[in-house]
């Protein structure tokens, strides 16, 4: 993982011969930011069929409804939190990952001059609003190479308020009475869907990774996110799991905005890391129903072959 | 769902007149404020602007300037329980009317509702786009330079803003009611309900 960490603020310049990648880029965040997937928007008006009429929670997904249409009918930010930056890029081997991210850099520094993005990285120290999206860890970049003469680049744009709601557990968990197994595992799933209550902008969708250690499970918690709602877990345990937590999260009422209702979550994606021996964690990330993800295929060049989701 | 319109400034038998569940459409000023300038309203410090009667709005918008214009490009709520620790004494000192937000807020917010006449309006999380249509011009801004953009107080004239009413004058919160009965269920499907 590549990321800005020497605090640069100054975007890079882009050499003319890298134009393209960074159109490509730019577009990719316009998009990301105003437009949401085709499995998102489906997994709204299924809630909202669903929903009872006349309503608080049936209201809110009205809106949320109305909204999706007016940001992309008008490239605007679907939701003012822009949110983390999260690039995801596959590269074929020998490619210039340095340049991909100061070419990235660039890119979100120009769309939050457009307002496709808000200034959204502030110093942790100071306060200070760097104004243009860029400094230690913005926009964070996730590099791995593939077997393939193409560029595999996915973007999620994740607000704070669903980030403030995801959550870590140790186990076991005495207060749960939550052991080292899958049991225990979704007793703490589920208290991280009460706690969350409406803060997350929910109706939400669940990244939770099994195992691994503090920073791999919530950053791997965050690739589930690349995954669409719909799709099925090719492990039959996880893809029953995942279900149930589904099932049982809509039993609590959270609904909407936490306004009470029957679509407390949209989806659940679970994975599982290897742990050691001492450590069994279970990292949940929130994503908000602004599930802004979109991704391209493209030649080394910034040739679009293909959008994506 | 019945609609109520009011107009801002709001007077105390407006908000004490609304109940829990009731859909509002606000229009007239409202001010963004969210994290630093409620802090810095808390530690004694002041801003050149009067908020009696007024809403605050927890927002930090997207904001551009065009031909020496404000435009607000997105404007949705923020998750209005980190101002918990804040909003009581906000209310109390500059005679806040209404609290926009999402998420709900707490126990001391909800007392502060009561007993000095506020309401707390949630807006729809993530609905930046309908609540920036309502926003008809930004009339002023304060702590652009000290907070930046997301940070700074705008004042906003609004039209036919939506929000539900979630903390009443009455002391009834959804937030508490949703939060109690998803506990029962909670407790059933883990193995705690006696």
């Amino acid at each position: 993982m590549a990321t800005s960490l020497s605090g640069l603020v100054t975007p890079p310049i882009v050499a003319p011969e890298n134009q393209k990648l960074f159109d490509m880029v730019l577009e990719l965040i316009r998009r990301t930011s105003t437009d949401l997937p085709k499995d998102v928007r489906l997994s709204v008006t299924e809630a909202l069929e669903k929903e009872k009429k006349e309503t608080s929670g049936e209201y809110a997904l009205k809106v949320i409804q109305k909204n999706i249409d007016i940001a992309c009918g008008k490239s605007q930010p679907l939701c003012q939190d822009t949110g983390s930056i999260l690039f995801f890029i596959k590269t074929p081997v020998a490619f210039d990952q340095i340049t991909m991210s100061e070419i990235c850099q660039a890119a979100v520094a120009k769309a939050t001059e457009l307002g496709y993005l808000r200034q959204n990285s502030v110093n942790s120290i100071t306060g200070k609003n760097s104004g243009n999206n860029l400094g230690p860890g913005s926009p964070t970049l996730y590099f791995e190479q593939h077997r393939d003469n193409n560029i595999d680049i996915r973007l999620a744009l994740k607000g704070g308020g669903c980030e403030n709601v995801g959550a870590q557990y140790s186990l076991p968990d005495t207060r749960l009475g939550a052991g080292r197994d899958m049991e225990g595992v979704r007793k703490v799933v589920l208290d991280a869907v009460f706690q969350a209550q409406g803060k997350g902008c929910g109706p939400g969708i669940l990244g939770v990774i099994i195992g691994g250690d503090r920073s791999t499970g919530y950053s791997y918690s965050k690739k589930l996110f690349l995954r669409e709602i719909g799709d099925k877990n090719t492990d039959p345990v996880l893809a029953e799991f995942e279900d149930r937590i589904l099932k049982e999260s809509n039993e609590m009422g959270i609904g909407p905005m936490g306004f009470g209702g029957k679509t407390t979550l949209l989806g659940v994606k679970v994975a599982a890391l290897d742990r050691l021996p001492a450590s069994f964690y279970v990292s949940v990330s929130y994503m908000c129903w602004a599930f802004r993800r979109l991704g391209i295929k493209a030649s080394v060049k910034g040739e679009i072959q293909q959008w994506l989701y | 769902m019945k609609e109520i319109k009011l107009n801002l400034p709001l007077s105390e038998s407006d908000v004490r007149n609304l109940k829990q569940g009731d859909m509002v459409l606000l229009s007239g000023t409202i001010f963004t404020g969210r994290d630093a300038v409620h802090k810095h309203l808390y530690d004694g410090k002041t801003i050149p602007v009067s908020f009696t009667g007024s809403a605050i709005y927890h927002c930090g918008p997207v904001v551009v300037k065009e031909n020496g214009q404000w435009i607000v490009r997105a404007a949705g709520p923020t998750t209005s329980t980190r101002e918990e620790p804040y909003q009581a004494t906000i209310i109390e000192k500059f005679g806040v009317r209404a609290v926009i937000g999402k998420g709900g807020m707490g126990q001391k917010t909800l007392e502060a509702c009561q007993k000095f006449g506020c309401v707390y309006l949630h807006a729809v999380g993530g609905a930046a786009q309908v609540l920036a249509e309502k926003i008809v011009r930004v009339s002023n801004v304060y702590m652009l330079e000290e907070f930046g953009s997301p940070e700074a107080v705008w004042e906003l004239e609004v039209k036919d803003f939506p929000a539900l009413v979630t903390i009443d004058t009455h002391g009834k919160s959804l937030h508490n009611e949703v939060t109690a009965s998803s506990q029962l269920v909670l407790d059933k499907l883990i193995g705690k309900s006696k």
